[in-house]
């Protein structure tokens, strides 16, 4: 089950995460939807981009930039929150939105929390799959924090100034 | 000042809900306290040694009488009746509980305040000149961009988990009230040759584990843009500050590996994406801001002679106490929150009441909180200083000590604080017992003594002229002692004189360092400028030539570490208990 689009729905991509002793060229991708590590794609592009669907997901220490030629070809993108306090997956979310303009799915990953998805979504995430723990239906009520923001993001065009009358 | 809309109003309350449900999840342990902390410190709620401690934020250390009161009234209602001003212009209490922090901040909101931001990894409250919009040396009033710079750090949704916390501070005078060279981002406001607002941009300076002076990132960015250039600093930081060491996370260590060059780089690179998009501020919303801040309704008066008072007592207190306005007739007063035996910085709910009061009498029902830890009335009618004095002096706010020995800066320390290795408040209070009296005082002149317990520097111990850090050595506390720092314009971080010393050698120390001074001076010469001219040797000497002894009388009670037992609702270790 994964958050998207604010709804809780069934999901059946599985995210490859790759164990100790496997390496990017070397692991054997399956199944359908597979949403593969930047370095399993950077490695097997030639064979994964016959697919017909396929993700992909950055850690928090990779760069958006990797995918710039390639944006087009991922049905999702996913980026790793590692610990929650890890707070990199907001930046690279800003520069897929931003720079890249990617305007697919862009998918939370990881220690993905109902008091972090607010945020995570403002930044540009329109999906999240919690912490294996935690029920979906919980963690969606975080989307709903707050009304009202006072900067642009990548949900809100622009700034709270530019957007109504202030003073009222 | 700033009043909040209807927009602003409503953000908060929805933030106040939040926390309140995220306190509850806490205390039904469907939060762990590892999740939960980070969450209650973006709500300024610590866990101290004895209870919870909230720091509410005070923006650009501007209140309202009413939101004085309102810190009274907390003081009073889940307190114990007083609370503490801190080196970043805002005000901690320290005995709370922790079902209590929901209504406490609903009750700020009704005051249009908030705790927001004031601890974690995130865009800290902002900090300005004290004297912002009434002094005389000021190009532009600060405090309007201070405010679209808090609105737009506010829950900014990309920096609310940064590789650490992260500090902005802004002035607009000719000289530099607000420290911006010790903080992750310093911004000066200036005119450019066409006299157009922008703004010079310092940026990784810092006290704390590795002190470093801000270097120059751009010499002018034009007041637009001031967003989308800071938002481009701080995501640049986000992404490349290490999160390995916790004590190299602070964006000086990234703008030292990178250098200033290839930061900057970075920078610019990152703006391109965002120059002249959304983010930049409109005129409209710099007038709208503006607004709230345009001067009071001053009275046409002439200056009156300060210089010819026959009261000495009163000519001593206007000496330190009163400061020049921009306005004539008009003076802007220090009330002294370093009373002899008080905390630095400490103020009683009824002060808290009784300067509401004397804000509203004297000066527009506003005042505002500096980095020193006193308060300021901004706008006073010169004729009225006497008047002010008398009540002030019953308020004990009126010890005449702005800017000398015994107005110390002092962080909460081993009496409060979980980090700190040794205690401040008694030394302070040691201290300002050994050399109160006022003679003695005025004859050494300026002089900032800053102590902190604990090498975060939350006293601001490497820009004092004297600075006091607290160490642990084998679980002992000692002192270790600095000279030469300074903030300002000529900022300049302190050396360590040599090895430690116990809390009882302390006043023997300073009173050694003070004798270099008496006998080396220049007529007319500071300490600070003492120590730049002859360097730390003479007083090496002076210290450590001798044996220092112990003073036994601080061995009392009176200096001891306050011994309470814990007030918590929650399991939890503390470091004494």
């Amino acid at each position: 089950m994964i958050i998207k689009n604010k709804t809780v729905l069934n999901d059946d991509w599985q995210v490859l995460r790759l164990s100790e002793g496997e390496l990017p060229e070397s692991v054997l991708v399956q199944g359908a939807r597979v949403i593969v590590p930047l370095k399993v794609w950077l490695a097997q592009r030639e064979v994964l981009q016959a697919r017909a669907e396929l993700g992909v997901w950055l850690a928090s220490d990779e760069r958006a930039e990797s995918l710039a030629e390639d944006i087009a070809k991922f049905a999702v993108i996913a980026v790793d929150f590692p610990k929650f306090a890890d707070g990199r997956g907001y930046s690279i979310a800003h520069h897929l939105r931003v720079r890249l303009n990617y305007r697919g799915e862009l998918r939370a990953i990881g220690e993905v929390l109902r008091d972090q998805i607010f945020y995570m979504q403002r930044a540009g995430f329109d999906a999240f799959a919690p912490r294996a723990d935690k029920d979906c239906a919980e963690v969606l009520k975080g989307l709903s924090d707050f009304s009202l923001s006072y900067q642009a993001s990548s949900d809100e065009a622009l700034p709270l100034f530019r957007r109504v009358t202030r003073g009222l | 000042m700033y009043r909040y809309d209807s927009f602003d109003h409503k953000i908060q309350a929805e933030r106040v809900v939040q926390f309140r449900d995220q306190v509850r999840r806490r205390l039904n342990d469907e939060l762990s306290e590892d999740a939960f902390r980070i969450l209650r410190l973006q709500n300024g709620l610590y866990m101290q040694i004895h209870a919870y401690m909230m720091r509410i934020a005070v923006p650009y250390g501007l209140v309202s009488s009413a939101q004085m009161r309102m810190f009274a009234h907390i003081a009073r209602k889940y307190d114990r009746g007083y609370g503490h001003f801190t080196t970043r212009q805002n005000i901690q209490f320290n005995w709370l509980k922790l079902p209590d922090a929901p209504d406490i901040l609903a009750d700020l909101a009704t005051v249009e305040m908030h705790a927001n931001q004031t601890s974690g990894n995130c865009i800290r409250n902002i900090t300005s000149d004290e004297f912002a919009g009434v002094a005389q040396d000021e190009i532009i009033d600060p405090r309007p961009y201070a405010e679209i710079l808090r609105q737009w750090s506010t829950f900014h949704p990309e920096f609310a988990y940064l590789p650490r916390k992260f500090k902005f501070a802004i002035t607009g005078a000719v000289n530099d009230r607000a420290a911006i060279a010790v903080h992750d981002i310093g911004l000066q406001a200036v005119k450019n040759a066409a006299g157009e607002v922008g703004f010079r941009v310092l940026v990784g300076g810092g006290l704390g584990r590795t002190p470093v002076i801000g270097v120059e990132l751009c010499d002018f960015v034009p007041w637009q843009h001031l967003l989308t250039y800071s938002e481009s600093v701080v995501r640049v930081y986000n992404e490349y500050g290490r999160r390995d060491n916790l004590y190299k996370a602070r964006i000086k260590i990234l703008v030292k590996a990178l250098g200033i060059a290839e930061f900057k780089r970075q920078v610019e690179a990152d703006w391109q994406f965002t120059k002249n998009g959304a983010g930049t501020i409109t005129q409209a919303e710099l007038d709208r801001v503006s607004a709230f801040f345009v001067a009071p309704n001053y009275q046409a008066l002439s200056n009156v002679d300060l210089n010819t008072i026959d009261n000495p007592a009163f000519a001593g207190w206007v000496k330190r106490s009163v400061k020049a306005h921009k306005q004539a007739g008009y003076a802007a007063v220090v009330l002294s929150l370093k009373k002899t035996g008080i905390a630095p910085g400490d103020a009683t709910a009824e002060q808290m009441d009784a300067a509401a009061e004397l804000a509203e009498q004297f000066s527009f029902g506003e005042l505002r909180i500096t980095h020193m830890q006193n308060l300021v009335l901004a706008d006073v009618q010169q004729s009225e200083l006497f008047a002010l004095w008398e009540r002030a002096k019953k308020l004990g706010m009126a010890t005449a000590n702005i800017g000398l020995l015994t107005d110390m800066i002092c962080c909460p320390g081993g009496d409060f604080c979980t980090l700190a290795n040794a205690r401040s408040i008694p030394l302070a209070k040691a201290l300002a017992e050994c050399f109160e009296d006022m003679d003695f005082q005025h004859d050494i002149g300026e002089l900032e003594m800053n102590i902190s317990g604990c090498i975060n520097a939350c006293g601001h111990h490497h820009v004092g002229h004297i600075g006091i850090l607290g160490v642990d050595k084998d679980g002992e506390e000692w002192y270790q002692v600095q000279l030469g720092g300074a903030q300002g314009n000529d900022a300049s971080l302190g050396k360590v004189i040599g090895r430690s010393f116990s809390f009882e050698q302390m006043p023997e120390v300073i009173a050694r360092l003070l004798q270099v001074y008496v006998r080396e001076r220049d007529d007319g010469e500071r300490f600070i400028d003492t120590v730049r001219r002859i360097g730390l040797e003479p007083y090496k000497t002076e210290v450590y030539g001798t044996p220092i002894a112990a003073d036994e009388a601080l061995k009392a009670p009176d200096y001891e570490l306050l011994k309470v037992g814990v007030a918590y609702d929650m399991p939890y270790y503390s470091p004494r208990f």
